[in-house]
């Protein structure tokens, strides 16, 4: 009998990188899979930096707002990507009908969710950069200029990306790929409501109070704050984060209930349709 | 584990679903070291019993224990020491061979990985296929790698659904000659479902027979043939399938 690295009872870097390694593999051996991940970001850049540049030449306040659509872009992609990172790497299982060995191996569902943040990561950072250093060629349009709040925007954007795309495995755990539109289209929900492009006192009231119960609108209102006033606002971060392990934790309790209601219903033997 | 405990012990184990009920109170427990024969028609319940076996299934009522752990409460404590193979799950096709069962390995707490992999790919002739894409190869070489996969932690409980589904007989005769190697070499418990007969016959030393999601019969193929006074182990699994067995007992 072979010795094992870590305590049965414990979580495994190893099973965790394992997982990774899975993924990675799977990205080395498809050049779609990583054009897909550069193509839309790099359209929607591009159509929404001409889109600013036309507008800042006709009005004075786009002209002192400049940037705001174009880091606006980046973003929401970095939401969006995010959390698509995530749960096409979790159906990429789905797809492979993989997900009888996983779940009959010994990982554990947190490595395994561990593995898809690690994975939204590289795949956010292959398709985000490349884009990034286009705004700069195309727009002079600087991210890294954010410096710190960068770091801020980024930590809060991708928390609630995960939130999103646990729950989404969830769903697609519980329901089969039935579900699976869900991971395609849930977040746009967030695209009017979290104020990605306008400031959230142009909703209706009533509406208000939901985009400030979603995390990201703090990080749009950061955004314009910073370049429209030029202030870190730390207050609005902080809201953000504090959302941000409600949402986290609700989406992971969420899924640990759909998961055994799995097991109960039998849908993990079935992983189509 | 105590040394009368059972590898795996299924007790009044029931699973309903909305549409109806699979699994209907079995119970049975096997002996560590020994290889039992899973037998039924279609639907008769041996996939879901195998995955409740292997926690991806909770019961609606009863017990399961592997190796003394409760599944699927307990089962990260021993599905490291357990594996399995089924033509149901495949392995990603896009990654190789080679990439596959290092993945798993890593998964399962394999030392040594890499050594482990030349060694299962010597024994079961995959050396050439090491680096091809497992979605390229035939439904023979798929089923091999997945035989090599469910051996990778040296596994002291293995589940195998229909293992030599896909082979030709001279493979398939080979790889049953492998895992009766492999079970007395490490003391491991099989529990086998399969619809070939002869391949039970073989290698079982016991058999379970279900039916609409009961056991209809539990004994040695010796004793099976006796009872229902057939020749081979088909006749019998037919004269359970089309109900003859209810029949034959009336009869005595």
């Amino acid at each position: 009998m072979n010795r094992h690295i870590t305590d049965a009872a414990g979580l495994s870097l190893r099973r965790i990188a394992a997982m990774v390694l899975r993924y990675w593999y799977l990205l080395r051996s498809s050049w779609p899979r990583v054009l897909d991940l550069i193509y839309w970001p790099t359209v929607q850049m591009l159509m929404w930096g001409f889109l600013q540049t036309y507008i800042g030449q006709n009005a004075g306040f786009f002209a002192r707002a400049s940037g705001t659509f174009i880091g606006a872009v980046l973003l929401w992609d970095i939401l969006f990507r995010g959390q698509l990172g995530f749960s096409v790497s979790f159906l990429e299982e789905m797809w492979a009908r993989n997900l009888g060995n996983l779940m009959m191996s010994p990982l554990r569902p947190i490595e395994f969710m561990a593995a898809l943040m690690i994975m939204s990561i590289v795949r956010l950072f292959i398709g985000l950069v490349p884009v990034t250093l286009l705004a700069i060629a195309f727009f002079g349009f600087n991210l890294y200029g954010f410096g710190l709040a960068l770091a801020a925007f980024f930590g809060n954007l991708i928390l609630t990306s995960w939130a999103v795309g646990i729950f989404v495995s969830g769903l697609v755990l519980r329901n089969g790929l039935g579900a699976e539109n869900m991971a395609w289209t849930i977040m746009f929900i967030f695209l009017p409501i979290t104020c990605v492009y306008y400031p959230v006192a142009v909703l209706p009231e009533w509406l208000q109070l939901v985009a400030w119960a979603l995390p990201p609108t703090y990080v749009f209102e950061g955004m314009r704050a910073l370049l429209i006033d030029h202030v870190l606002r730390l207050d609005l971060m902080i809201e953000s984060v504090a959302l941000n392990v409600v949402w986290f934790s609700a989406a992971t309790l969420a899924f640990f209930e759909l998961l055994k209601s799995a097991r109960r219903n039998g849908s993990l033997m079935q992983t189509g349709e | 584990m105590n040394i009368i405990d059972p590898a795996i012990a299924v007790h009044d184990l029931v699973k309903t679903y909305k549409s109806g009920t699979a699994v209907a109170g079995i119970s049975f427990a096997l002996v560590p070291g020994t290889i039992t024969g899973l037998l039924g028609g279609n639907g008769a319940g041996k996939t879901t019993t195998i995955a409740m076996i292997m926690g991806l299934v909770a019961p609606t009522s009863g017990t399961v224990r592997v190796l003394s752990a409760d599944m699927p409460r307990q089962r990260h404590r021993v599905l490291h020491r357990m594996n399995f193979e089924s033509p149901y799950v495949e392995m990603p096709m896009r990654l190789t061979v080679r990439q596959n069962l290092t993945v798993f390995g890593m998964l399962y707490g394999v030392e040594d990985v890499d050594a482990r992999i030349g060694s299962l790919a010597a024994e079961f002739n995959l050396g050439d296929l090491l680096d091809r894409q497992t979605g390229k190869l035939s439904a023979g070489q798929k089923t091999r790698v997945s035989l090599a996969k469910a051996l990778l932690n040296r596994p002291e409980v293995l589940l195998l659904d229909e293992p030599t589904a896909s082979l030709d007989p001279d493979t398939a005769d080979w790889v049953r000659g492998r895992l009766e190697r492999y079970c007395a070499q490490y003391h491991a418990t099989v529990l086998l479902a399969s619809h070939n007969m002869s391949e039970v016959e073989r290698m079982c030393s016991r058999i379970i027979i279900m039916k609409q999601g009961r056991i209809e019969d539990d004994d040695t193929p010796v004793a099976l043939l006796a009872r229902y006074g057939r020749s081979t182990l088909e006749e019998v699994f037919l004269d359970v399938a089309r109900g003859r067995a209810e029949a034959w007992e009336a009869a005595q």
